[in-house]
């Protein structure tokens, strides 16, 4: 399989939208390699491909959930899309304008507009600020309120992420995990952004702290209409917070859909691995547990044709050589996998099995 | 005392008092522990039940801090039969970790003190000791032939410069009473981590650990744990750190070893969903003690303590859709200056009169099922 014919799948994928949607964020054919420095000059000698051709929407004033194991790009999409890494090519739109295009004094006018909330909120608060300070900080940088207004703002502000006013004197030491969270959130709130990229926001949490993260968060979001990304490895906390999920790979996105429709019948066998694999509270409970053998590939090496197929149950003879389209099982459903091809793109990718290889019969090999 | 003018500020003059006063305590205890030649009868103790591996009655686990004294484990009492696990809840600093840090007389001290209680372990034959008051040199004995432990994190486990190899034949060649070769010491790692699901083990065997992803880091460290064939594992979070998919094949692995060598495994963790899966039974900690155990059918499906329900009701679960998800209101208590009453009052909606009265005592409602509530007060099995 030569590398340009790759790249042609890749630029022929189908973005999952439906026109006249009013989209906050969307991400088109997102890739984003980072180098491998080496030798005795510090050549690059080769690329950790972490995002590898992803693309999706986010609806205003929704969730959308990103999972998949570790390293498999999650967290460099949500970096990339706002601006922190630079891409490697494809387009992010927010309210429909190219992040990338933007010079760099634009780009600090539209920063308050994204904001992030960090995994662990022990080491994302500065130890050496008051609570008032850390978050008003930005806040007094972006002008965001008139200086004689700015102490009622950050009260203001405060109240609504459950902390209290006299907290604003206080350093990040003096409090809990579950409240470091929410001055981390109150911090991203401040900035009256419009998309908040939640990366992992509760793992570090207790479960009872957790309840009340993910309330607030909600609450916040029909308060002001935000969009979340929220980037999580803990399923069934996404499954709670999300209106659409997608599922990632090894720097790709195999499965994007709704979320009632991604957990009652997922469609690509690693979505399928994944949810069987979530514990269940219930000791009676059987599980149709699919084990996952092995381990993730390593992303600078990436197997060649389906990324999965090195650990996928279902494994025919075209997925060992050619690239699975992205596409549109069901409506709203997409997914990458050669189990849904059609004859016309199974012909098609059945033409990439080198000669010497056994014929791919039927369907599984 | 002192009055204090605000909560969790101390002048430094009180804790130099603190401190003062803790050192005198500690060192007595430190003193009894140092001594040689401790005779066996000390600590030599028989099981109440010979079917348990290890009894845990009513152990208190302290840390002298300089800003007060710490009750991180305030009177736990409950048994590890033998071949089953006891799945271990609680939030963090509920003293989870301390009670079986306890078992292995890992506490960091001298500010960690067993200051009252008995953790009976079965040696079999009929004999047990007592490792509360088992002296150091028997306690090395124990550790990793008797019990061990597997930690959370597989990274701060394993040591960064040697070799896995090396590290596990440092366990086996610490507890050889056969005085094996150096060929036997390495066939007994390679079989180890072949048992552990390590394909490539010759290759693993000269790896250091930043060569291995989570999942693998994870087995070594079980491996490791399991080197002695030891009669209870104590596993402390083994999975939180890793992936749904690798949690799935490491709890499969637990599993498997412990039917093929019939130990016990005393498995703490936070996940309930987890501790659905492998526990046969469960112990609900909160605040240092033990506020609700019993078997897994009791606790998911007949769950008493307020507490447990809470815990049940907070956590999403896959396929069952809820607007708002329940969250327990408040905040742990402060581990210094704990409460006179019912620890868990301040954040229990279901309270009654009696909840201010004394710290409740446990209540059988069950053949296995207790719990440490007012509100069965009176409901006791016969």
């Amino acid at each position: 399989m030569s590398n340009t014919n790759q790249n042609d799948l890749r630029e022929n994928q189908a973005i999952p939208t439906v026109d006249g949607e009013d989209y906050l964020l969307e991400v088109k054919n997102l890739v984003k390699y980072f180098p491998i420095k080496g030798g005795f000059f510090g050549r690059t000698v080769g690329q950790v491909k972490a995002v590898d051709g992803v693309s999706f929407h986010i609806k205003r004033g929704t969730t959308m959930g990103l999972v998949g194991e570790s390293g498999c790009g999650k967290s460099t999409i949500g970096r990339t899309i706002l601006r922190l890494h630079d891409k490697t090519s494809g387009q992010v739109l927010f309210n429909g304008q190219d992040i990338f295009s933007l010079s760099s004094s634009e780009l600090r006018k539209l920063r308050p507009k994204l904001q992030i909330i960090f995994q662990d909120p022990y080491s994302s608060l500065s130890p050496r600020l008051p609570v008032g300070e850390i978050i008003g900080e930005a806040v007094r940088e972006h002008n965001i309120v008139p200086a004689a207004e700015f102490d009622d703002y950050i009260t203001d502000i405060m109240k609504q992420c459950g902390l209290q006013e006299f907290h604003k004197d206080r350093y990040p030491h003096e409090f809990s995990g579950g409240q470091r969270q929410r001055i981390c959130i109150a911090r991203a709130l401040a900035l009256k952004p419009e998309f908040i990229l939640c990366d992992e926001p509760v793992s570090a949490l207790d479960v009872s702290i957790q309840a009340q993260i993910i309330n607030l968060l909600r609450e916040l979001q029909k308060n002001f209409g935000l969009t979340y990304l929220f980037i999580s490895h803990d399923l069934s906390v996404v499954e709670h917070i999300s209106d659409t999920v997608g599922v990632m790979y090894l720097g790709n996105m195999v499965e994007f859909a709704e979320t009632e429709k991604i957990f009652d019948h997922p469609l690509h066998p690693y979505t399928q691995a994944l949810f069987s694999a979530i514990p269940v509270p219930d000791p009676n409970y059987k599980m149709d547990r699919i084990v996952l053998e092995g381990s993730i590939p390593s992303p600078a090496n990436p197997p060649a044709g389906c990324k999965f197929h090195t650990r996928c149950s279902k494994c025919m003879e075209v997925c060992k050589y050619a690239v699975p389209n992205w596409k549109e099982v069901e409506p709203g459903h997409f997914c990458a996998c050669h189990l849904y091809n059609d004859a016309q793109e199974q012909a098609e990718a059945e033409q990439a099995i080198p000669a010497q290889a056994p014929a791919a019969d039927g369907k599984k090999a | 005392m002192a009055k204090k003018k605000n909560d969790g500020y101390l002048s430094a003059k009180e804790s130099r008092r603190i401190s003062r006063e803790n050192r005198k305590i500690t060192n007595a205890y430190e003193k009894a522990r140092k001594r040689k030649n401790v005779p066996e009868s000390e600590y030599l103790t028989t099981m109440h039940d010979p079917n348990n591996a290890v009894e845990f009655d009513n152990l208190h686990s302290y840390f002298f801090t300089d800003t007060g004294v710490v009750r991180a484990v305030d009177g736990v009492s409950f048994n590890v039969p033998i071949g089953k696990t006891v799945g271990v809840v609680g939030e963090s600093g509920c003293g989870k970790s301390v009670t079986s840090l306890s078992l292995m007389q890992l506490l960091q001290r001298p500010q960690g003190q067993t200051v009252e209680g008995e953790i009976r372990l079965n040696i079999g034959g009929n004999k047990a000791y007592d490792v509360t008051k088992a002296p150091n040199s028997v306690m090395q004995k124990l550790r990793g032939n008797y019990v061990s432990m597997i930690f959370q994190e597989p990274m701060t486990a394993l040591n960064p410069v040697f070799r896995i190899g090396e590290q596990i034949e440092e366990v086996l060649k610490l507890h050889d009473d056969d005085h094996r070769t150096e060929e036997q010491f390495k066939a007994r790692t390679i079989e180890l981590l072949e048992m552990v699901g390590i394909a490539n083990s010759e290759g693993v065997y000269r790896m250091y650990p930043h060569e291995l992803s989570g999942g693998m880091r994870q087995r070594v460290v079980i491996a490791m744990a399991l080197a002695c064939n030891p009669r209870i594992i104590i596993a402390d979070e083994p999975t939180t750190a890793l992936d749904v998919t690798i949690q799935a094949q490491i709890l499969d692995l637990l599993r498997q070893l412990k039917n093929k060598t019939n130990s016990s495994i005393m498995f703490i963790t936070h996940d309930l969903g987890v501790i659905a899966e492998m526990a046969d039974y469960v112990v609900v900690m909160y605040a240092g003690r033990v506020v609700e155990k019993g078997t897994a059918e009791d606790i998911f499906y007949h769950p008493a303590h307020p507490y447990t329900i809470g815990l049940m009701n907070s956590k999403p679960v896959v396929g069952k859709k809820v607007d708002e998800l329940y969250s327990i209101p408040g905040k742990v208590p402060n581990p210094i200056n704990m409460p006179k009453y019912c620890y868990f009052r301040d954040r229990c909606e279901m309270c009654v009169e009696q909840c201010s009265g004394e710290y409740p005592k446990e209540i059988q409602i069950s053949d296995t099922h207790f719990v440490s509530c007012y509100r069965f007060d009176g409901k006791e099995a016969k």
